[in-house]
């Protein structure tokens, strides 16, 4: 036990930290902007996925993680697609369209793997920005200041809608939009569209999220890789009502879940990879047990707006 | 919707509406598998030989068992305007103990009382995690949907470590319980190489079809499920009504994985998980939320599933391929829905409080009125 608090040790633990912070982080951001604006988007898994899938095709086509990232997020909004015109545009079962989302990313994703890659299993190199002379520094140096430039870009992007949910007149429109849409149609809003952009914006998250996921975090793509993440943010987003610095907290508490199982096994303590895996499932349970009477949720969440409609 | 039309012209439509969107889900399926450069005639021509012919129908029908009983499960709750998403954990965890304890039982006591024994204890088990969901929902009216989720994942989780140190053969590597011999495997039907948990699963659909349309139990689920408000004031008790679906709809898991680990698989493997709720949930909706109904989509499902499994290994594709079957039903479906209630052509697949569902128990968590 006492070598647990050495420099490389600490620096491990970050590094597992950052790794399943981050696209938890990324998905639960989008799925604010969504729900946010009264869209529940049960189909995030899937759209991560797809994200993980298209982010490592095209990482290994053009041999650039920078691209590859955008072709995750692009991913990510295609199958969002889905979304936008069956839920936000005919006004169909969100629920229903979010588990077709969910299986169709698990399934297609799966397929083309076992058809391209199966045999191959091409891996992905790490990218790493070391930060000039913080990098230098014990334990923070070789895992915060010389993650992916990825990671800084999320955090930089967290931020960005943060500002624009609370302090931007888009912003309010997303909220009028998911708390009274009503009210946002007789200010001269279009609700259609507030959603839209956030069913997309949503989709370019989550997207993003499995391109971290599967192209930094991990460096190749696996089958079902998410295992639940998707379903995490949706939690994630229900406990933080909106406010991106909870999301970011919350991610941050799943981020240390994970690496605790990292950091235990480097400590020579064997744990069940199951309890690891189930241990953020219990946090959330246990807050849900604490907080049922205070999780807020707006009234016209998952409810289709139709103009004029009483 | 309340056009006046003969009987028999309303049985087309329904019956043209339910079909369609599986038409369509095999049409661009086909049309995927050109694109992945596979025969799609060569494919849907493998299903049905490894589905149906030459005595592959009884595996298809040994495949329905624990579907069939999952559907009801999924009808029960969905009646009643809840969703129960947590089948997996719920299933999983009946199926390690029945898996875990029947080889033991069995030389124990017997066949007849070990059959028994283990179908209550995995009934009592896969109910009771329904529990704290039932009861958060019952009392702050917290989303299931999130509950059920999160419930099923920790139950994944224990299903592991219930194999690993508790159940786990000691003659295996691999984790995994022991395997029950055949012989004390659920009998067949005489003449066949179905299990009888077949029977029990059709008893089972016919049973709850009387309880929902002929019982007074079965007319105040539905009024429940139309206005929980409505139903307070004819002396339903919305929170035991929510408490007891959820029993009912975990018990219905428990039963399916008891029959299914008994009948068909006699182990559990760690990492194992057939996923059977995703999978049936588009056509339990398709059926109109009608256990006897459904029985006709849970076979053609089983069929698919039985020889697409095949079908999907000898064209070297991954059997995930079923789940973009599956996806693309449920995205047809609410297609037709769209299509048809904009006609108004026969009657909705999701009745419109279903439709509602999720924006009701917002509404009374917060206290506000829901507004369309």
């Amino acid at each position: 036990m006492n070598d647990l608090l050495t420099a490389a040790f600490i620096s491990a633990f970050l590094v597992a930290c950052i790794a399943g912070a981050v696209p938890l982080l990324l998905a639960s951001v989008g799925e604010t902007i969504g729900e946010q604006s009264g869209v529940l988007n049960l189909g995030i898994e899937g759209v991560m996925l797809v994200g993980a899938y298209t982010g490592y095709a095209v990482t290994i086509a053009s041999h650039s993680v920078w691209i590859g990232m955008l072709g995750g997020a692009v991913g990510g909004i295609v199958l969002s697609l889905l979304m936008l015109v069956l839920n936000t545009l005919f006004g169909l079962n969100q629920i229903v369209i979010g588990i077709a989302m969910t299986l169709a990313g698990q399934g297609i994703t799966s397929v083309l793997y076992q058809e391209k890659y199966a045999q191959s299993q091409p891996s992905i190199s790490p990218d790493r920005w070391r930060i000039p002379g913080l990098s230098g520094i014990p334990a923070v140096g070789s895992s915060i200041f010389s993650a992916s430039g990825m990671f800084w870009v999320a955090v930089l992007l967290a931020i960005v809608v943060a500002y624009l949910l609370s302090r931007t007149n888009w912003g309010l429109s997303i909220r009028a939009a998911g708390q009274k849409p009503s009210s946002l149609d007789a200010a001269g809003g279009s609700v259609m569209k507030t959603r839209s952009q956030a069913v997309l914006l949503g989709g370019f998250f989550s997207g993003l999220g499995g391109a971290y996921l599967s192209l930094i975090s991990t460096g190749a793509f696996t089958p079902f890789m998410t295992a639940g993440v998707g379903y995490i943010a949706i939690v994630v987003t229900m406990l933080s009502r909106g406010r991106i610095w909870v999301v970011a907290a919350i991610s941050l508490l799943y981020g240390v879940t994970q690496a605790l199982g990292t950091a235990l096994q480097l400590g020579g303590i064997s744990v069940p990879t199951q309890v690891i895996t189930m241990l953020p499932y219990l946090v959330v349970m246990v807050v849900l047990l604490i907080f049922a009477r205070s999780v807020y949720i707006s009234p016209v969440l998952a409810a289709p707006y139709a103009r004029g409609a009483r | 919707m309340t056009t006046e039309r003969t009987g028999t012209r309303r049985a087309v439509d329904i019956v043209v509406r339910s079909v369609l969107p599986v038409v369509f889900a095999l049409i661009v399926g086909g049309i995927i598998l050109l694109a992945l450069g596979k025969n799609p005639l060569k494919y849907y021509g493998d299903i049905v030989v490894n589905g149906v012919l030459g005595g592959n129908l009884q595996n298809s029908l040994v495949m329905m068992t624990p579907l069939l009983l999952m559907a009801i499960a999924l009808i029960v709750v969905f009646r009643g305007q809840l969703w129960n998403l947590g089948y997996d954990g719920q299933y999983l965890l009946g199926a390690v103990f029945v898996g875990g304890l029947a080889p033991q039982l069995i030389p124990k006591i017997g066949l007849g009382p070990s059959y028994i024994a283990l179908i209550v204890l995995s009934i009592a088990v896969a109910a009771a995690w329904t529990l704290v969901p039932a009861w958060l929902k019952a009392r702050f009216g917290t989303n299931e949907i999130i509950t059920t989720l999160v419930m099923s994942s920790i139950g994944v989780g224990g299903t592991g470590l219930l194999i690993e140190y508790l159940f786990q053969d000691p003659a295996q590597r691999t984790p995994q319980t022991r395997t029950m011999n055949t012989a004390d495997m659920l009998p067949y039907i005489p003449g066949t190489k179905v299990h009888v948990g077949f029977i029990v699963a059709i008893v089972a659909a016919v049973v709850f079809q009387f309880i929902l349309s002929r019982t007074s139990f079965g007319l105040r689920l539905d009024i429940f499920g139309v206005n929980p408000k409505a139903a307070r004031h004819v002396g339903i008790n919305s929170r035991t009504m929510t408490i007891v679906l959820f029993l009912i709809s975990g018990g219905l898991i428990g039963l399916a994985a008891a029959l299914d680990v008994m009948g068909q698989w006699g182990y559990v493997r760690n990492n194992w998980n057939p996923a059977y709720g995703d999978t049936i949930m588009p056509f339990v909706f398709l059926a109109r939320l009608s256990p006897v109904g459904s029985i006709p989509f849970v076979l053609f499902y089983s069929i698919f599933a039985t020889g697409g499994t095949v079908a999907s290994i000898d064209s070297g594709l991954s059997t995930d391929f079923n789940m973009v079957i599956v996806a693309l039903i449920l995205v047809f479906m609410t297609i037709t829905e769209y299509v048809g209630s904009k006609r108004e052509l026969g009657q909705s697949y999701l009745p419109d409080e279903l439709r509602d569902a999720v924006r009701r128990p917002f509404a009374a968590l917060t206290g506000r009125s829901a507004q369309a």
